[in-house]
């Protein structure tokens, strides 16, 4: 079963300084996915720092960059900007994917249980190309 | 007699029964054909005409040789039907009506007189399908065939890979006054259950297509996108994807990237194809006969 998208969905919610943790409420296979799992879809108070946002940019046929190294239990915000087409960013080990609108940045909070690798992948079909428009979460301990 | 797989499945009783290789089946085959009034149609999926790389350096007379081998078939089956990325996709409009017309114009060789397409990703999901329509009609349709009821359904003009509200709306009132015990064979492009999330091999709506079909006792899908044959049950029906005519891909999320597999010059077109697909016992039994492009 697959989620619908959730375009932006977490952009006005750190003024709120709240951490919207979007993990899988049931997992694939990895286990991370499962640590995550654990975490669910739930809303929590954040009372430290502001948490690392990285930037992603998504054009035709690339994440860049397509691996983005975690550390484990840090919260940070992958904020994703598509610069020539409204790419999908879909990660299902998170059982999560965003439409990414040109000109919009998709703002997307986790933070990683354990250590591991969470793939995403392109889902809109954009060319001659989109097959190789892969990426990893690389989490280390 | 050449050696050929078989592949029984039965939709039939949630469960799916493997036979496989070999020369008894084929004995049971000859048993099931004499006491049903059977028939056999022809699978070919993912020609990608157009394409050019090292995956097949013979990408421009693969199709063409595919059309000679379902042309040499002992029996002509009763009609073909072509699962879908007909072409390699292009940005440019112009050149996708070209190669969509060149595909139409090799195809329209086969010695068959019913032969029906529907679109992948490759052809439709950068228009909406808008060129796929000019040249091959509707996107989506159904069809009764010896009392076997096929739906093409269409899971790639929308480039989210979506049915859509309004072909689910249909499908529902194609459905509405079915009976639920009468065969049904779903042809469509991607798979319509979550097979390989994490390389895009799903449908983002597949769920609710198999929702409507899930009443029907006898339900079987016919789809192709994976470039390799897979056959799996959700619930009581039955999946089964095609080769390719271009290039082989690895198994499901076997590897990060879903690239294709290497050209192997000592055995070119392996991994390439096509299938009988022969309806059994009025439609609730289907037997999978794989061919190759080219017979050693």
């Amino acid at each position: 079963m697959r989620t619908a998208p959730q375009q932006g969905s977490s952009a006005t919610q750190w003024p709120r300084r709240r951490l919207l943790l979007q993990a899988a409420a049931a997992l694939g296979t990895t286990a991370l996915g499962r640590t995550l799992a654990q975490a669910a879809t739930q809303t929590m108070p954040h009372t430290g720092p502001a948490p690392r946002e990285i930037s992603v940019t998504a054009r035709r046929f690339e994440f860049v960059p397509a691996e983005i190294v975690l550390k484990l239990g840090e919260p940070v915000v992958i904020a994703v900007t598509s610069l020539d087409f409204i790419h999908g960013m879909n990660i299902p080990d998170l059982k999560q994917r965003h439409d990414l609108v040109p000109g919009r940045v998709t703002r997307i909070a986790l933070t990683p249980r354990e250590a591991g690798v969470i793939e995403f992948v392109c889902d809109n079909f954009c060319g001659d190309g989109h097959e190789e428009m892969h990426g990893r979460f690389v989490v280390q301990a | 007699m050449q050696r050929r797989d078989f592949l029984a499945l039965s939709a039939a009783g949630g469960g799916a029964v493997f036979v496989s290789g070999l020369a008894g089946c084929a004995t049971a085959a000859t048993t099931a054909k004499a006491a049903y009034d059977d028939f056999y149609f022809v699978q070919l999926s993912d020609t990608h005409w157009g394409y050019q790389g090292a995956a097949n350096p013979d990408a421009a007379v693969t199709l063409r040789k595919a059309v000679v081998a379902v042309n040499a078939l002992a029996k002509p089956p009763e009609f073909i039907v072509f699962t879908g990325d007909l072409t390699h996709t292009t940005d440019d409009p112009t050149e996708r009506r070209r190669r969509l017309a060149e595909f139409k114009s090799i195809v329209a060789d086969l010695k068959v007189k019913t032969v029906r397409f529907m679109p992948g990703e490759h052809d439709a999901s950068l228009d909406r399908g808008a060129a796929y329509k000019e040249l091959f009609g509707d996107t989506f349709y159904s069809f009764d065939h010896r009392g076997v009821h096929f739906i093409a359904l269409d899971n790639v003009s929308d480039p989210g890979a979506k049915i859509g509200e309004a072909q689910l709306d249909w499908l529902k009132t194609d459905l509405a006054t079915r009976d639920r015990q009468a065969p049904i064979v779903v042809l469509t492009h991607r798979p319509l259950f979550d097979l390989a999330p994490k390389w895009d091999w799903a449908t983002r709506d597949g769920d609710a297509a198999l929702a409507l079909l899930m009443p029907f006792a006898h339900v079987t899908v016919f789809y192709g996108h994976i470039h390799q044959e897979h056959h799996q049950m959700t619930g009581h029906i039955a999946h089964h994807s095609a080769k390719s005519l271009i290039f082989p891909l690895p198994a499901p999320g076997s590897q990060d990237k879903r690239a294709p597999l290497p050209w192997d010059t000592s055995a070119p077109y392996k991994g390439l194809g096509f299938r009988e697909v022969e309806a059994e016992q009025q439609g609730q039994r289907y037997q999978v006969t794989e061919h190759p492009v080219v017979r050693a």
